[in-house]
């Protein structure tokens, strides 16, 4: 009886008679992969969402000069970094995974698209840090505008390529 | 409302993203800080790094015998230690000492990602001083000249809520908590109060109670009080609801409990004491952080009745403050300069003019000012004690360093806060970090 074990260790062949098991239980990596893609997937909209509202918010604060919204953004982008570096974490992992040449030029550009709205707003949580106008305008909501532009076309790549780089099943076209 | 951008304020904008771009430019703000002594301090542009440049001096506390180090002609001696958060000193007529020992207990509330890290900040500049030691209390501390050993107070008036200006008028002791001034009967000579105090009136304090020292002082007669009360923001940016009465010096009439503003738009105002022999008001003010490190000097200022000194919308007289909106040109143009900077981040917190005899006759009448020190700043600026000369009533020359010692390669020892004169023409100095009252005599009359 050959296991997976086996195979993997190189004491069996990799043989016809046997794809089945391969087929069922993909390598190791492959199975990180699959742990860490619908994680990924689940925790990559939450700084998009929240990105994007504070653009909205730090609009609201550039045309009423009330300070809510100032605190508004400040923790929107906060929570915003929070659940992105979560993801940043989940998506290093997947690419690891799963291996650089599975991801593709389009989940390239996903990745950087993403960590560069992760980088942009990290500035912006700092810049809103300032007591009052200055936090926001200029550089504030031209910052979360910019950040909230990137995160969406991360969101963007996924049209054009279903995040089957990061299933551990299915391979790039 | 007024939240449209002029011109000169787009060209400071376009100046901010420039400078933003270039990843290690400075703050443009390269100035001495003795160009920002006295009358007409340098104002330079505000400037603006990705975090404010900050540095606080790790507490270590003093350890065996050290000192502050004081000028040739004087000594220092402990005369009181291991207190608990000592902030002010008040000197009775008969010698003694009233020390207010004070901590503002309650947290800030949790409105922005900003405010734990600066909760941290304030935390580790005060080094947890005096632990868990009961505070919040005044101290009587009664010199025995038993060969410069410190003294042992007793505890004069406990219980308190963060108390810190104190003020005697013929037997009535008024004590000025964070949200009230307490009256207590009290003769001097005694050692302890009878009964709890009464309440005068109630003074602005939490839930947020940001500047919470509210400092404390009486006309000739007694028959008003004035106290500080400083700002809940460093620049309105918890709001205009927050700052109602607040940043300005009330009038109070102890008899009715009525007040009135006495003067407005000073962020911080503390040391109030009116000038020996006259009329004048003077406090020291804390001015505003986060606009760089040589923005804005806290000054010494007489308090002209009824005067706006531009908090918030403006600082030294007319230079508008680009945080705050909506802007009031209409009141920044009454705001008036105070009379004498003492440079930035400095923290004054106490002022006693000196109405002694006992020191050289270039003290007389002269001011001096307890500074707690900086954190905005790279460089640390104050954690001293300066004397400031006075010539017909008014500041003159450049302030000199008085009691030094406190910082000493980036440690911390202490951090002087309240100052007084004794009966006996010593200088009496608070130490809130330190934990210790100090006494500065002169050792010789020239």
């Amino acid at each position: 009886m050959v296991t997976l074990r086996d195979i993997r260790d190189g004491h069996a062949p990799l043989s016809s008679d046997n794809a089945f098991v391969v087929e069922t239980m993909p390598p190791a990596s492959s199975r990180v992969a699959s742990v860490a893609a619908p994680i990924y997937l689940l925790l990559f909209p939450i700084p998009v969402v929240l990105f994007v509202a504070a653009v909205v918010t730090d609009v609201a604060y550039s045309a009423s000069a009330f300070l809510m919204w100032l605190h508004f953004s400040q923790w929107l982008i906060a929570a915003g970094l929070a659940f992105g570096a979560l993801a940043a974490i989940a998506l290093l992992v997947v690419v690891f995974a799963s291996g650089a040449n599975r991801v593709g030029t389009y989940g390239w550009s996903h990745l950087v698209l993403f960590y560069a709205a992760l980088i942009i707003e990290v500035f912006n949580a700092f810049i809103h840090t300032a007591d009052g106008w200055t936090a926001v305008v200029p550089i504030g909501v031209l910052l979360s505008i910019v950040g909230a532009i990137c995160a969406l076309a991360a969101v963007g790549t996924l049209f054009f390529m279903p995040i089957a780089w990061v299933s551990a099943r299915g391979a790039p076209a | 409302m007024g939240v449209r951008t002029g011109g000169a304020g787009m060209k400071r904008h376009i100046a901010l993203v420039v400078c933003l771009s270039l990843a290690a430019c400075g703050t443009g703000q390269n100035i001495e800080k003795s160009t920002q002594y006295g009358p007409t301090p340098d104002i330079p542009e505000p400037s603006r790094t990705l975090l404010p440049q900050m540095k606080v001096a790790d507490v270590v506390g003093w350890s065996g015998g050290d000192k502050p180090t004081v000028p040739q002609g004087f000594r220092i001696d402990a005369i009181a230690t291991g207190l608990s958060s000592p902030r002010n000193i008040y000197a009775l007529p008969n010698g003694d000492l009233l020390v207010i020992e004070s901590k503002k207990d309650a947290p800030e509330p949790l409105e922005r990602p900003k405010r734990p890290v600066m909760a941290w900040i304030e935390k580790k500049a005060h080094g947890g001083s005096g632990g868990e030691r009961p505070s919040n209390r005044v101290l009587l501390l009664r010199h025995a000249d038993s060969g410069g050993k410190p003294d042992t107070p007793t505890v004069l008036i406990d219980h308190l809520n963060s108390p810190f200006g104190v003020v005697l008028v013929g037997d009535t002791l008024y004590v000025a908590d964070t949200d009230a001034i307490l009256r207590f009967p009290f003769k001097v000579g005694q050692t302890s109060v009878d009964g709890p105090g009464e309440k005068v009136i109630d003074l602005p304090a939490g839930p947020i109670n940001h500047h919470w020292t509210k400092s404390l002082t009486a006309n000739a007669d007694g028959s008003k009080l004035y106290v500080g009360v400083g700002s809940n923001s460093n620049a309105m940016e918890r709001g205009i609801e927050a700052e109602t009465n607040r940043a300005a010096i009330w009038e109070v009439d102890p008899a009715s409990g009525a007040f009135k503003v006495f003067a407005r738009g000073l962020r911080n105002p503390n040391g109030l004491t009116f000038y020996p022999g006259s009329s004048t008001l003077w406090a020291v003010v804390n001015e505003r952080d986060e606009l760089g490190p040589n923005l804005v000097p806290d000054y010494l200022t007489s308090v002209k009745p009824g005067a706006f000194y531009g908090w918030p919308y403006s600082y030294w007289g007319q230079h508008v403050d680009p945080r705050v909106r909506p802007q009031r040109s209409d009141l920044v143009k009454s705001a008036i300069a105070p009379d004498y900077g003492l440079s930035s981040h400095v923290a004054p917190l106490g002022l006693a003019f000196y109405t002694g005899n006992s020191f050289p006759s270039q003290f007389h009448g002269g001011a001096f000012v307890g500074e707690h020190g900086s954190w905005n700043r790279p460089e640390p600026n104050g954690y001293k004690l300066v004397f400031i000369r006075f010539e017909n009533g008014r500041p003159v020359g450049d302030p000199m360093d008085f009691v030094t010692g406190f910082v000493e390669d980036g440690k911390a020892h202490g951090r002087p806060v309240g100052v007084a004169v004794d009966r006996t023409g010593a200088l009496i100095v608070a130490d809130d970090v330190g934990n210790t009252v100090w006494r500065v005599t002169a050792e010789t009359k020239s």
